[in-house]
Protein backbone atom coordinates (compact mmCIF):
# COMPACT_ATOMS: atom_id res chain seq x y z
CA UNK A 1 0.00 0.00 0.00
CA UNK A 2 1.23 3.55 -0.90
CA UNK A 3 -0.09 5.56 1.93
CA UNK A 4 1.37 8.89 0.31
CA UNK A 5 -0.86 7.88 -2.58
CA UNK A 6 -4.13 7.50 -0.37
CA UNK A 7 -3.52 10.59 1.35
CA UNK A 8 -3.30 12.42 -2.29
CA UNK A 9 -6.81 10.47 -3.31
CA UNK A 10 -7.92 11.78 0.24
CA UNK A 11 -6.87 15.24 -0.33
CA UNK A 12 -8.18 15.64 -3.33
CA UNK A 13 -11.85 14.09 -2.16
CA UNK A 14 -11.63 16.52 0.44
CA UNK A 15 -10.97 19.41 -0.90
CA UNK A 16 -13.50 18.72 -3.86
CA UNK A 17 -15.99 18.18 -0.87
CA UNK A 18 -15.60 21.38 0.88
CA UNK A 19 -16.19 23.30 -2.10
CA UNK A 20 -19.57 22.01 -3.10
CA UNK A 21 -22.55 23.24 -1.90
CA UNK A 22 -24.34 20.29 -3.03
CA UNK A 23 -22.21 18.42 -0.73
CA UNK A 24 -21.86 20.38 2.00
CA UNK A 25 -25.27 21.54 2.93
CA UNK A 26 -26.52 18.24 3.85
CA UNK A 27 -23.37 17.68 5.73
CA UNK A 28 -24.61 20.68 7.64
CA UNK A 29 -28.04 20.99 7.98
CA UNK A 30 -28.91 17.58 9.05
CA UNK A 31 -27.09 17.50 12.08
CA UNK A 32 -28.16 21.05 13.19
CA UNK A 33 -31.36 19.35 13.08
CA UNK A 34 -31.22 16.34 14.60
CA UNK A 35 -28.62 17.21 16.98
CA UNK A 36 -29.33 20.96 17.90
CA UNK A 37 -32.60 22.04 17.12
CA UNK A 38 -34.99 18.84 17.94
CA UNK A 39 -33.29 17.96 21.15
CA UNK A 40 -33.50 21.74 22.26
CA UNK A 41 -36.87 22.39 21.18
CA UNK A 42 -37.58 19.10 23.52
CA UNK A 43 -35.81 19.88 26.17
CA UNK A 44 -37.12 23.14 26.79
CA UNK A 45 -40.43 22.64 25.50
CA UNK A 46 -41.42 19.83 27.65
CA UNK A 47 -42.87 21.12 30.87
CA UNK A 48 -45.14 23.31 28.43
CA UNK A 49 -45.97 20.24 26.80
CA UNK A 50 -46.42 18.67 29.79
CA UNK A 51 -49.66 21.26 30.55
CA UNK A 52 -51.10 20.32 27.23
CA UNK A 53 -54.20 18.74 26.74
CA UNK A 54 -54.12 15.15 25.36
CA UNK A 55 -50.36 15.03 26.76
CA UNK A 56 -50.72 13.53 29.72
CA UNK A 57 -48.12 12.06 32.35
CA UNK A 58 -50.49 9.04 32.89
CA UNK A 59 -49.52 7.13 29.93
CA UNK A 60 -46.19 7.33 30.04
CA UNK A 61 -46.08 6.36 34.03
CA UNK A 62 -48.41 3.31 32.41
CA UNK A 63 -45.49 2.50 29.66
CA UNK A 64 -42.82 2.88 32.34
CA UNK A 65 -44.85 0.66 34.53
CA UNK A 66 -44.94 -2.14 31.87
CA UNK A 67 -40.75 -2.16 31.49
CA UNK A 68 -39.01 -4.70 33.53
CA UNK A 69 -38.51 -4.25 36.38
CA UNK A 70 -34.39 -4.50 36.00
CA UNK A 71 -34.64 -1.72 33.79
CA UNK A 72 -36.88 0.36 35.72
CA UNK A 73 -34.04 -0.10 38.74
CA UNK A 74 -31.70 2.41 36.60
CA UNK A 75 -34.39 4.93 36.37
CA UNK A 76 -34.78 4.94 40.42
CA UNK A 77 -35.00 8.66 42.17
CA UNK A 78 -36.41 10.06 38.58
CA UNK A 79 -39.42 11.75 38.97
CA UNK A 80 -42.18 10.98 35.74
CA UNK A 81 -40.61 14.58 33.80
CA UNK A 82 -37.43 13.47 34.22
CA UNK A 83 -38.08 10.04 33.00
CA UNK A 84 -39.98 11.28 30.65
CA UNK A 85 -36.39 13.67 29.24
CA UNK A 86 -34.15 10.59 29.88
CA UNK A 87 -36.92 8.57 28.02
CA UNK A 88 -36.39 10.60 24.91
CA UNK A 89 -33.40 12.23 24.91
CA UNK A 90 -31.27 9.25 25.85
CA UNK A 91 -32.49 6.75 23.92
CA UNK A 92 -35.72 7.96 21.55
CA UNK A 93 -32.66 10.37 19.85
CA UNK A 94 -30.40 7.84 19.39
CA UNK A 95 -31.61 6.57 15.51
CA UNK A 96 -31.40 9.93 14.92
CA UNK A 97 -27.60 10.21 15.37
CA UNK A 98 -26.97 7.47 13.80
CA UNK A 99 -28.65 9.32 10.42
CA UNK A 100 -25.55 11.56 10.29
CA UNK A 101 -22.97 8.90 9.42
CA UNK A 102 -25.06 7.13 7.30
CA UNK A 103 -26.19 10.20 5.98
CA UNK A 104 -22.55 11.87 5.53
CA UNK A 105 -20.93 8.77 4.27
CA UNK A 106 -23.53 8.01 2.12
CA UNK A 107 -23.42 11.80 0.47
CA UNK A 108 -19.86 12.03 0.21
CA UNK A 109 -19.17 8.37 -1.42
CA UNK A 110 -21.88 9.40 -4.01
CA UNK A 111 -19.61 11.93 -4.61
CA UNK A 112 -16.50 10.34 -4.91
CA UNK A 113 -17.67 7.39 -6.57
CA UNK A 114 -20.64 8.20 -8.57
CA UNK A 115 -19.86 12.15 -9.17
CA UNK A 116 -16.53 11.56 -10.07
CA UNK A 117 -17.87 9.13 -13.31
CA UNK A 118 -19.93 12.03 -14.21
CA UNK A 119 -17.28 14.84 -13.66
CA UNK A 120 -15.01 12.31 -15.74
CA UNK A 121 -12.29 13.16 -13.38
CA UNK A 122 -12.07 9.48 -13.00
CA UNK A 123 -9.73 8.59 -15.50
CA UNK A 124 -6.87 10.79 -14.65
CA UNK A 125 -6.85 9.04 -11.79
CA UNK A 126 -6.89 5.60 -13.38
CA UNK A 127 -3.92 5.98 -15.36
CA UNK A 128 -1.77 6.93 -12.45
CA UNK A 129 0.12 4.18 -10.89
CA UNK A 130 -2.12 3.48 -8.02
CA UNK A 131 -3.95 0.09 -7.60
CA UNK A 132 -7.04 -0.34 -7.84
CA UNK A 133 -7.27 -1.08 -4.45
CA UNK A 134 -5.26 1.85 -3.19
CA UNK A 135 -8.10 4.16 -5.21
CA UNK A 136 -10.64 2.38 -3.47
CA UNK A 137 -9.11 2.53 0.41
CA UNK A 138 -8.61 6.14 -0.73
CA UNK A 139 -11.95 7.14 -1.52
CA UNK A 140 -13.09 5.05 1.29
CA UNK A 141 -11.36 7.01 3.86
CA UNK A 142 -12.68 10.04 2.02
CA UNK A 143 -16.07 9.42 2.90
CA UNK A 144 -15.33 7.73 6.50
CA UNK A 145 -13.45 10.79 7.80
CA UNK A 146 -16.24 13.28 7.32
CA UNK A 147 -18.87 10.75 8.42
CA UNK A 148 -16.96 10.24 11.79
CA UNK A 149 -15.70 14.15 12.34
CA UNK A 150 -19.59 14.89 11.48
CA UNK A 151 -20.31 12.70 14.36
CA UNK A 152 -18.47 13.36 16.64
CA UNK A 153 -19.43 17.06 16.76
CA UNK A 154 -22.42 15.92 16.32
CA UNK A 155 -22.33 13.85 19.23
CA UNK A 156 -20.59 16.59 21.41
CA UNK A 157 -23.14 19.49 20.34
CA UNK A 158 -25.62 17.22 21.21
CA UNK A 159 -24.84 16.67 24.27
CA UNK A 160 -24.15 20.12 25.23
CA UNK A 161 -27.70 21.00 23.97
CA UNK A 162 -29.63 17.65 25.65
CA UNK A 163 -27.96 19.15 29.11
CA UNK A 164 -28.24 22.32 29.02
CA UNK A 165 -31.81 22.49 27.40
CA UNK A 166 -33.06 19.61 30.14
CA UNK A 167 -31.25 21.30 32.93
CA UNK A 168 -34.17 23.07 34.81
CA UNK A 169 -36.14 19.63 34.68
CA UNK A 170 -32.96 17.65 35.49
CA UNK A 171 -30.79 19.94 37.81
CA UNK A 172 -27.97 17.66 36.98
CA UNK A 173 -25.65 16.09 33.79
CA UNK A 174 -27.16 13.14 32.82
CA UNK A 175 -25.87 12.81 29.25
CA UNK A 176 -23.87 10.33 28.05
CA UNK A 177 -24.18 7.26 29.24
CA UNK A 178 -22.43 4.06 28.86
CA UNK A 179 -24.36 3.17 25.89
CA UNK A 180 -24.05 6.39 24.23
CA UNK A 181 -20.37 5.95 24.34
CA UNK A 182 -20.57 2.62 22.27
CA UNK A 183 -23.04 4.20 20.35
CA UNK A 184 -20.46 7.27 19.04
CA UNK A 185 -17.20 4.65 19.22
CA UNK A 186 -18.45 1.50 17.74
CA UNK A 187 -22.12 1.85 16.64
CA UNK A 188 -21.67 5.13 13.99
CA UNK A 189 -17.99 3.85 12.28
CA UNK A 190 -19.90 0.60 11.87
CA UNK A 191 -23.18 2.67 10.52
CA UNK A 192 -20.82 4.90 8.08
CA UNK A 193 -19.18 1.80 6.52
CA UNK A 194 -22.76 0.15 6.35
CA UNK A 195 -23.99 3.72 4.37
CA UNK A 196 -20.84 3.54 2.45
CA UNK A 197 -20.47 0.14 1.29
CA UNK A 198 -24.26 0.64 0.21
CA UNK A 199 -23.59 3.13 -1.73
CA UNK A 200 -20.59 2.22 -3.92
CA UNK A 201 -22.32 -0.61 -4.78
CA UNK A 202 -25.70 1.67 -5.78
CA UNK A 203 -22.27 3.97 -7.57
CA UNK A 204 -21.56 1.03 -9.92
CA UNK A 205 -24.53 1.29 -11.44
CA UNK A 206 -25.41 4.75 -11.98
CA UNK A 207 -23.76 7.71 -13.50
CA UNK A 208 -24.13 10.58 -11.20
CA UNK A 209 -23.68 11.92 -7.91
CA UNK A 210 -27.29 12.98 -7.93
CA UNK A 211 -28.62 9.51 -8.88
CA UNK A 212 -26.53 7.91 -6.62
CA UNK A 213 -27.73 9.89 -3.89
CA UNK A 214 -31.21 9.52 -4.80
CA UNK A 215 -31.41 5.59 -4.88
CA UNK A 216 -29.57 5.36 -2.00
CA UNK A 217 -31.16 8.31 -0.11
CA UNK A 218 -34.74 6.68 -1.10
CA UNK A 219 -34.08 3.02 -1.29
CA UNK A 220 -31.14 2.23 0.74
CA UNK A 221 -30.85 4.33 3.47
CA UNK A 222 -34.73 4.28 4.97
CA UNK A 223 -34.19 0.34 5.16
CA UNK A 224 -30.84 0.37 7.41
CA UNK A 225 -32.83 3.63 9.24
CA UNK A 226 -35.79 1.18 10.05
CA UNK A 227 -32.78 -1.15 11.21
CA UNK A 228 -31.19 1.53 13.08
CA UNK A 229 -34.56 2.31 14.36
CA UNK A 230 -34.51 -0.43 16.52
CA UNK A 231 -31.53 1.06 18.30
CA UNK A 232 -33.48 2.46 21.42
CA UNK A 233 -35.08 -0.74 22.06
CA UNK A 234 -31.91 -2.19 21.80
CA UNK A 235 -29.90 0.42 24.43
CA UNK A 236 -32.54 -0.17 27.06
CA UNK A 237 -30.76 -3.52 27.42
CA UNK A 238 -27.74 -2.12 27.98
CA UNK A 239 -23.95 -1.84 26.92
CA UNK A 240 -23.65 -5.86 25.63
CA UNK A 241 -26.36 -5.71 23.50
CA UNK A 242 -25.46 -2.07 21.67
CA UNK A 243 -22.35 -3.59 21.48
CA UNK A 244 -23.42 -6.40 19.65
CA UNK A 245 -26.02 -4.43 17.07
CA UNK A 246 -22.69 -2.42 16.38
CA UNK A 247 -20.90 -5.90 15.42
CA UNK A 248 -23.91 -6.63 13.08
CA UNK A 249 -23.65 -3.68 11.37
CA UNK A 250 -19.61 -4.42 10.96
CA UNK A 251 -20.08 -7.19 9.59
CA UNK A 252 -22.92 -5.99 6.89
CA UNK A 253 -21.11 -3.14 6.18
CA UNK A 254 -17.94 -5.68 5.87
CA UNK A 255 -19.94 -7.91 3.36
CA UNK A 256 -21.30 -4.68 1.43
CA UNK A 257 -17.91 -3.22 0.92
CA UNK A 258 -16.47 -6.80 -0.16
CA UNK A 259 -18.85 -6.16 -2.81
CA UNK A 260 -17.83 -2.78 -3.42
CA UNK A 261 -14.25 -3.33 -3.84
CA UNK A 262 -14.93 -5.75 -6.45
CA UNK A 263 -17.09 -3.36 -8.37
CA UNK A 264 -13.90 -0.90 -8.08
CA UNK A 265 -11.79 -2.42 -10.97
CA UNK A 266 -10.33 0.22 -13.27
CA UNK A 267 -10.45 -2.22 -16.23
CA UNK A 268 -14.23 -3.09 -15.90
CA UNK A 269 -15.33 0.51 -14.72
CA UNK A 270 -14.12 1.46 -18.65
CA UNK A 271 -15.36 -1.34 -19.79
CA UNK A 272 -18.73 0.09 -18.79
CA UNK A 273 -20.36 2.92 -20.98
CA UNK B 1 17.28 -0.88 -34.69
CA UNK B 2 19.28 -2.34 -32.11
CA UNK B 3 17.35 -0.52 -29.16
CA UNK B 4 14.61 -2.87 -27.51
CA UNK B 5 10.68 -1.90 -28.88
CA UNK B 6 9.42 0.83 -26.10
CA UNK B 7 5.83 -1.08 -27.63
CA UNK B 8 5.58 -4.01 -28.67
CA UNK B 9 1.52 -6.05 -29.58
CA UNK B 10 1.00 -8.97 -31.24
CA UNK B 11 -2.55 -9.44 -32.06
CA UNK B 12 -3.79 -7.21 -29.47
CA UNK B 13 -7.52 -6.88 -29.67
CA UNK B 14 -10.17 -5.95 -28.00
CA UNK B 15 -14.21 -6.41 -27.92
CA UNK B 16 -17.18 -4.69 -26.59
CA UNK B 17 -19.84 -7.03 -26.81
CA UNK B 18 -20.18 -7.19 -30.95
CA UNK B 19 -17.82 -4.24 -30.99
CA UNK B 20 -14.63 -4.90 -32.55
CA UNK B 21 -13.15 -2.18 -31.13
CA UNK B 22 -8.98 -3.15 -31.74
CA UNK B 23 -8.56 -5.74 -34.29
CA UNK B 24 -5.66 -7.93 -34.29
CA UNK B 25 -2.60 -4.78 -33.54
CA UNK B 26 0.93 -6.02 -34.24
CA UNK B 27 2.75 -2.68 -33.78
CA UNK B 28 6.26 -2.30 -33.03
CA UNK B 29 7.42 1.20 -31.48
CA UNK B 30 10.72 2.30 -30.90
CA UNK B 31 12.79 4.89 -28.44
CA UNK B 32 12.65 8.22 -29.24
CA UNK B 33 9.64 7.81 -32.22
CA UNK B 34 6.78 10.04 -32.40
CA UNK B 35 4.15 7.68 -33.75
CA UNK B 36 1.08 9.60 -35.02
CA UNK B 37 -2.27 6.99 -34.45
CA UNK B 38 -4.77 8.11 -37.36
CA UNK B 39 -8.35 6.82 -37.71
CA UNK B 40 -11.59 7.91 -37.85
CA UNK B 41 -14.00 8.60 -34.69
CA UNK B 42 -14.80 5.43 -33.20
CA UNK B 43 -11.22 3.63 -34.92
CA UNK B 44 -10.31 2.71 -31.77
CA UNK B 45 -7.23 4.93 -31.02
CA UNK B 46 -8.55 5.64 -27.37
CA UNK B 47 -9.12 2.07 -26.63
CA UNK B 48 -5.81 0.71 -28.08
CA UNK B 49 -4.10 3.80 -25.42
CA UNK B 50 -6.38 2.04 -22.76
CA UNK B 51 -5.18 -1.69 -23.56
CA UNK B 52 -1.04 -0.24 -23.44
CA UNK B 53 -1.54 1.42 -19.98
CA UNK B 54 -3.38 -1.71 -18.43
CA UNK B 55 -6.29 0.11 -17.59
CA UNK B 56 -8.27 -2.13 -20.08
CA UNK B 57 -7.86 -5.78 -20.33
CA UNK B 58 -7.26 -7.21 -24.09
CA UNK B 59 -9.73 -9.64 -25.36
CA UNK B 60 -6.69 -11.48 -27.13
CA UNK B 61 -3.67 -11.17 -27.70
CA UNK B 62 -0.67 -9.68 -25.97
CA UNK B 63 1.35 -6.13 -25.52
CA UNK B 64 4.69 -5.20 -24.07
CA UNK B 65 5.16 -1.67 -22.93
CA UNK B 66 8.75 -0.73 -21.30
CA UNK B 67 9.52 -3.98 -21.00
CA UNK B 68 6.28 -4.74 -19.32
CA UNK B 69 2.91 -6.34 -19.80
CA UNK B 70 0.72 -3.49 -19.29
CA UNK B 71 -2.04 -6.50 -17.65
CA UNK B 72 -0.09 -7.85 -14.88
CA UNK B 73 2.39 -4.85 -14.21
CA UNK B 74 -0.03 -2.11 -14.80
CA UNK B 75 0.99 -0.36 -12.11
CA UNK B 76 4.54 -0.55 -12.31
CA UNK B 77 4.29 0.68 -16.11
CA UNK B 78 2.24 3.82 -15.52
CA UNK B 79 5.07 5.08 -13.31
CA UNK B 80 6.82 5.46 -16.77
CA UNK B 81 3.92 6.23 -18.91
CA UNK B 82 2.00 9.75 -18.95
CA UNK B 83 -1.51 9.97 -20.80
CA UNK B 84 -3.20 12.44 -21.44
CA UNK B 85 -6.83 11.63 -22.19
CA UNK B 86 -9.40 12.46 -24.62
CA UNK B 87 -11.44 14.96 -22.55
CA UNK B 88 -8.88 16.75 -19.80
CA UNK B 89 -10.89 15.41 -16.64
CA UNK B 90 -9.17 18.12 -14.87
CA UNK B 91 -10.86 18.74 -11.11
CA UNK B 92 -12.71 21.74 -11.42
CA UNK B 93 -13.00 22.26 -7.57
CA UNK B 94 -9.76 22.24 -7.47
CA UNK B 95 -7.19 25.08 -8.38
CA UNK B 96 -4.64 24.36 -11.02
CA UNK B 97 -1.87 24.08 -8.55
CA UNK B 98 -4.04 22.14 -6.32
CA UNK B 99 -4.96 19.27 -9.58
CA UNK B 100 -0.75 19.22 -10.20
CA UNK B 101 0.27 19.29 -6.92
CA UNK B 102 -1.80 16.24 -6.14
CA UNK B 103 -0.81 14.23 -9.10
CA UNK B 104 2.79 15.07 -8.55
CA UNK B 105 2.11 13.09 -5.24
CA UNK B 106 0.34 10.24 -7.13
CA UNK B 107 3.31 9.89 -9.34
CA UNK B 108 5.70 9.68 -6.38
CA UNK B 109 7.49 13.07 -7.08
CA UNK B 110 9.87 13.18 -3.72
CA UNK B 111 8.03 15.79 -1.42
CA UNK B 112 10.68 18.42 -1.06
CA UNK B 113 10.30 18.14 -5.29
CA UNK B 114 7.01 18.24 -5.98
CA UNK B 115 6.99 22.84 -5.25
CA UNK B 116 9.30 23.28 -8.25
CA UNK B 117 8.06 20.36 -10.65
CA UNK B 118 4.55 21.94 -10.35
CA UNK B 119 5.85 25.50 -10.85
CA UNK B 120 7.94 24.55 -13.91
CA UNK B 121 5.44 23.18 -15.61
CA UNK B 122 3.33 25.96 -14.98
CA UNK B 123 5.22 27.83 -16.25
CA UNK B 124 5.71 25.55 -19.55
CA UNK B 125 2.10 26.62 -20.15
CA UNK B 126 1.98 29.57 -19.30
CA UNK B 127 -0.44 29.33 -16.18
CA UNK B 128 1.77 30.24 -13.53
CA UNK B 129 -0.72 33.35 -12.78
CA UNK B 130 -3.82 31.72 -12.64
CA UNK B 131 -2.32 28.90 -10.87
CA UNK B 132 -4.54 29.92 -7.86
CA UNK B 133 -7.82 29.65 -9.33
CA UNK B 134 -10.24 27.15 -9.44
CA UNK B 135 -10.33 25.51 -12.69
CA UNK B 136 -13.96 25.65 -13.08
CA UNK B 137 -12.75 28.90 -14.17
CA UNK B 138 -10.40 28.30 -16.42
CA UNK B 139 -10.97 28.43 -20.37
CA UNK B 140 -11.33 25.26 -22.16
CA UNK B 141 -7.82 25.65 -23.99
CA UNK B 142 -6.91 26.24 -20.51
CA UNK B 143 -7.93 23.00 -18.90
CA UNK B 144 -6.12 21.28 -22.00
CA UNK B 145 -2.89 22.96 -20.95
CA UNK B 146 -3.17 21.55 -17.24
CA UNK B 147 -3.98 18.53 -18.60
CA UNK B 148 -1.09 18.30 -20.72
CA UNK B 149 0.78 19.68 -17.95
CA UNK B 150 0.02 17.37 -15.44
CA UNK B 151 0.51 14.67 -18.02
CA UNK B 152 4.27 15.34 -18.36
CA UNK B 153 4.96 16.18 -14.39
CA UNK B 154 6.62 12.82 -13.48
CA UNK B 155 8.70 13.16 -16.86
CA UNK B 156 7.31 9.62 -18.47
CA UNK B 157 9.58 7.89 -21.20
CA UNK B 158 6.33 7.14 -22.76
CA UNK B 159 3.74 10.03 -23.96
CA UNK B 160 0.18 9.02 -25.07
CA UNK B 161 -1.21 12.34 -25.99
CA UNK B 162 -5.21 11.61 -27.21
CA UNK B 163 -5.74 15.13 -29.48
CA UNK B 164 -3.50 16.74 -27.50
CA UNK B 165 -4.59 19.91 -29.38
CA UNK B 166 -7.76 19.76 -30.02
CA UNK B 167 -9.59 23.42 -28.65
CA UNK B 168 -5.93 24.74 -28.16
CA UNK B 169 -5.28 28.45 -30.23
CA UNK B 170 -2.61 28.57 -33.02
CA UNK B 171 0.17 29.50 -30.68
CA UNK B 172 0.12 27.31 -27.70
CA UNK B 173 -0.40 24.74 -30.59
CA UNK B 174 2.82 25.17 -31.78
CA UNK B 175 4.45 25.76 -28.45
CA UNK B 176 2.69 21.98 -28.10
CA UNK B 177 4.32 20.68 -31.22
CA UNK B 178 7.70 22.31 -30.06
CA UNK B 179 7.12 20.36 -26.69
CA UNK B 180 6.40 16.92 -28.63
CA UNK B 181 9.88 17.78 -30.87
CA UNK B 182 11.95 18.35 -28.14
CA UNK B 183 10.71 15.66 -25.77
CA UNK B 184 11.83 13.20 -28.86
CA UNK B 185 14.81 14.88 -29.85
CA UNK B 186 16.97 13.52 -26.96
CA UNK B 187 16.05 9.69 -28.06
CA UNK B 188 14.81 9.21 -24.54
CA UNK B 189 10.93 9.90 -24.87
CA UNK B 190 8.59 8.22 -27.26
CA UNK B 191 5.37 9.60 -27.98
CA UNK B 192 2.29 7.81 -29.34
CA UNK B 193 0.48 11.08 -30.75
CA UNK B 194 -3.21 10.37 -31.65
CA UNK B 195 -4.77 12.43 -33.90
CA UNK B 196 -7.35 13.99 -36.30
CA UNK B 197 -5.04 16.52 -37.03
CA UNK B 198 -2.76 15.59 -40.53
CA UNK B 199 -1.04 18.40 -41.03
CA UNK B 200 0.17 17.66 -37.27
CA UNK B 201 0.66 14.20 -38.12
CA UNK B 202 2.36 15.08 -41.09
CA UNK B 203 4.73 17.76 -39.26
CA UNK B 204 5.33 15.88 -36.37
CA UNK B 205 5.45 12.11 -36.77
CA UNK B 206 8.09 9.80 -37.37
CA UNK B 207 5.65 7.28 -38.73
CA UNK B 208 2.24 6.97 -38.70
CA UNK B 209 -0.59 3.95 -38.26
CA UNK B 210 -3.44 4.36 -39.37
CA UNK B 211 -6.39 2.40 -37.85
CA UNK B 212 -9.97 1.47 -39.56
CA UNK B 213 -12.63 -0.12 -37.39
CA UNK B 214 -9.83 -1.51 -35.13
CA UNK B 215 -7.32 -2.68 -38.03
CA UNK B 216 -4.55 -1.13 -38.71
CA UNK B 217 -4.72 -0.36 -42.59
CA UNK B 218 -0.96 1.43 -43.03
CA UNK B 219 1.94 1.91 -41.09
CA UNK B 220 4.83 3.98 -42.04
CA UNK B 221 7.02 7.46 -42.50
CA UNK B 222 4.51 9.72 -44.14
CA UNK B 223 7.02 9.59 -46.96
CA UNK B 224 7.12 5.62 -47.13
CA UNK B 225 2.85 5.52 -47.09
CA UNK B 226 3.15 8.42 -50.01
CA UNK B 227 5.35 6.09 -52.02
CA UNK B 228 3.78 3.07 -51.42
CA UNK B 229 -0.32 4.14 -51.24
CA UNK B 230 0.01 7.09 -53.70
CA UNK B 231 0.19 6.12 -57.52
CA UNK B 232 -0.57 9.26 -58.95
CA UNK B 233 1.12 12.55 -58.17
CA UNK B 234 -0.38 15.94 -58.40
CA UNK B 235 0.36 18.72 -60.00
CA UNK B 236 -0.05 22.97 -60.22
CA UNK B 237 -0.22 25.04 -62.83
CA UNK B 238 0.29 28.57 -63.65
CA UNK B 239 -1.85 30.53 -66.01
CA UNK B 240 -3.32 33.80 -66.48
CA UNK B 241 -6.94 34.41 -65.50
CA UNK B 242 -8.19 34.96 -68.94
CA UNK B 243 -6.70 31.88 -69.92
CA UNK B 244 -8.77 29.76 -66.60
CA UNK B 245 -11.34 28.56 -68.92
CA UNK B 246 -9.82 27.10 -71.51
CA UNK B 247 -6.74 25.28 -69.43
CA UNK B 248 -10.17 23.95 -67.35
CA UNK B 249 -11.65 22.70 -70.44
CA UNK B 250 -8.28 21.08 -71.94
CA UNK B 251 -7.09 19.46 -68.71
CA UNK B 252 -10.63 17.89 -68.31
CA UNK B 253 -10.86 16.43 -71.91
CA UNK B 254 -6.88 14.29 -71.18
CA UNK B 255 -8.20 11.26 -69.84
CA UNK B 256 -7.34 9.73 -66.48
CA UNK B 257 -7.20 13.41 -65.44
CA UNK B 258 -8.45 13.77 -61.66
CA UNK B 259 -9.58 16.64 -59.09
CA UNK B 260 -9.22 19.90 -61.63
CA UNK B 261 -9.92 23.06 -60.22
CA UNK B 262 -9.18 26.67 -59.58
CA UNK B 263 -7.22 27.22 -56.41
CA UNK B 264 -9.40 30.11 -54.97
CA UNK B 265 -8.54 33.06 -56.21
CA UNK B 266 -5.14 32.72 -58.26
CA UNK B 267 -4.77 32.19 -61.46
CA UNK B 268 -3.32 28.45 -60.44
CA UNK B 269 -4.96 24.86 -61.15
CA UNK B 270 -4.59 21.80 -59.65
CA UNK B 271 -4.83 18.61 -60.59
CA UNK B 272 -3.90 14.99 -60.46
CA UNK B 273 -2.60 12.35 -62.40
CA UNK B 274 -2.71 8.91 -62.08
CA UNK B 275 0.79 8.90 -63.71
CA UNK B 276 3.75 10.43 -63.68
CA UNK B 277 4.01 9.71 -67.58
CA UNK B 278 1.46 11.74 -68.32
CA UNK B 279 3.03 14.88 -67.07
CA UNK B 280 4.32 15.57 -70.96
CA UNK B 281 1.26 14.90 -72.33
CA UNK B 282 -0.63 17.50 -69.97
CA UNK B 283 2.08 20.06 -71.13
CA UNK B 284 1.38 19.69 -74.94
CA UNK B 285 -2.38 19.68 -74.93
CA UNK B 286 -2.03 23.09 -72.82
CA UNK B 287 -0.09 24.13 -75.08
CA UNK B 288 -2.21 23.29 -78.08
CA UNK B 289 -5.35 24.94 -76.48
CA UNK B 290 -3.04 28.09 -76.53
CA UNK B 291 -2.92 28.43 -72.32
CA UNK B 292 0.46 30.38 -71.35
CA UNK B 293 2.41 28.09 -69.16
CA UNK B 294 4.26 29.97 -65.77
CA UNK B 295 5.12 27.58 -63.86
CA UNK B 296 4.34 24.08 -63.46
CA UNK B 297 5.38 22.12 -60.30
CA UNK B 298 4.58 18.29 -59.27
CA UNK B 299 2.90 18.28 -55.28
CA UNK B 300 4.13 16.06 -52.69
CA UNK B 301 0.85 14.35 -51.32
CA UNK B 302 -0.01 15.65 -48.32
CA UNK B 303 -1.00 12.67 -45.56
CA UNK B 304 -4.37 14.35 -46.05
CA UNK B 305 -4.27 12.78 -49.19
CA UNK B 306 -2.81 9.64 -48.30
CA UNK B 307 -5.43 9.24 -46.11
CA UNK B 308 -8.55 9.66 -48.13
CA UNK B 309 -6.72 7.13 -50.68
CA UNK B 310 -6.41 4.91 -48.18
CA UNK B 311 -9.80 5.05 -46.67
CA UNK B 312 -11.13 4.65 -50.59
CA UNK B 313 -9.23 1.80 -51.20
CA UNK B 314 -10.93 0.48 -48.37
CA UNK B 315 -14.34 1.19 -49.15
CA UNK B 316 -14.05 -0.90 -52.22
CA UNK B 317 -12.42 -3.96 -50.77
CA UNK B 318 -14.80 -6.56 -49.48
CA UNK B 319 -15.16 -6.50 -45.71
N1 LIG C 1 -16.58 1.05 -22.92
C1 LIG C 1 -17.07 0.78 -24.14
N2 LIG C 1 -18.19 0.06 -24.29
C2 LIG C 1 -18.67 -0.23 -25.50
N3 LIG C 1 -18.09 0.15 -26.65
C3 LIG C 1 -16.97 0.86 -26.58
C4 LIG C 1 -16.40 1.23 -25.33
N4 LIG C 1 -15.27 1.94 -25.56
C5 LIG C 1 -15.17 2.03 -26.90
N5 LIG C 1 -16.17 1.39 -27.52
C6 LIG C 1 -16.36 1.25 -28.97
O1 LIG C 1 -15.14 0.85 -29.53
C7 LIG C 1 -14.91 1.53 -30.74
C8 LIG C 1 -13.59 2.28 -30.65
O2 LIG C 1 -13.72 3.36 -29.75
P1 LIG C 1 -12.53 4.35 -29.39
O3 LIG C 1 -13.01 5.24 -28.33
O4 LIG C 1 -11.31 3.55 -29.12
O5 LIG C 1 -12.37 5.15 -30.76
P2 LIG C 1 -11.44 6.40 -31.09
O6 LIG C 1 -10.62 6.00 -32.27
O7 LIG C 1 -10.73 6.86 -29.91
O8 LIG C 1 -12.52 7.47 -31.58
P3 LIG C 1 -12.50 9.09 -31.42
O9 LIG C 1 -11.66 9.61 -32.53
O10 LIG C 1 -13.92 9.43 -31.61
O11 LIG C 1 -11.99 9.41 -30.08
C9 LIG C 1 -16.12 2.41 -30.98
O12 LIG C 1 -16.99 1.73 -31.83
C10 LIG C 1 -16.71 2.56 -29.60
O13 LIG C 1 -18.10 2.72 -29.70
MG1 LIG D 1 -10.75 8.59 -28.89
Amino acid sequence: MNWRAIKAIVQRDLLAVFRSKGVMLPLIIVPLIFMIILPGAFGLLMPVLNELPGVNTPDITLFLERLPPALLARFEGYTTDQLMIVFMLVYMFAPMFLIIPLMVASVVASDSFAGEKERKTLEALIYTPTTDLELFVGKMLSAMIPALVVSLVGFLLYGLTANIAAWPIMGRIFFPNAAWIILVLWVAPATAATGLGATVIVSSKVNSFQEANQIAGIIVLPILALVLGQISGVMYFGVLVTVLLGLVLWVAGGILLFFGVRTFRRSEILAKR
Amino acid sequence: MINAPVILTEGLTRHFDDIIAVDDLNLEIYPGEVLGFLGHNGAGKTTTVRLLNGVLTPTSGKAQVLGLDPSTDGAELRRRTGVLTETPSVDERLTGYENLAIFAALFNIPPAAVESRVAEVLEIFQLTDRAGDRVSEYSKGMKQKLALARAIIHQPELLFLDEPTSGLDPVITRQVHTLIRELSRDGNHTVFLCTHNLAEAQRLCDRVAVLENGRMVALGSPAELARDLWKGMRLEVETTTEAIPAAIKALTAIPDTREVVQEQGHPVISLSLNLRDQVPGVVSCLVAAGVPIFRLTPKEPTLEDIYFALHENHKEMPA
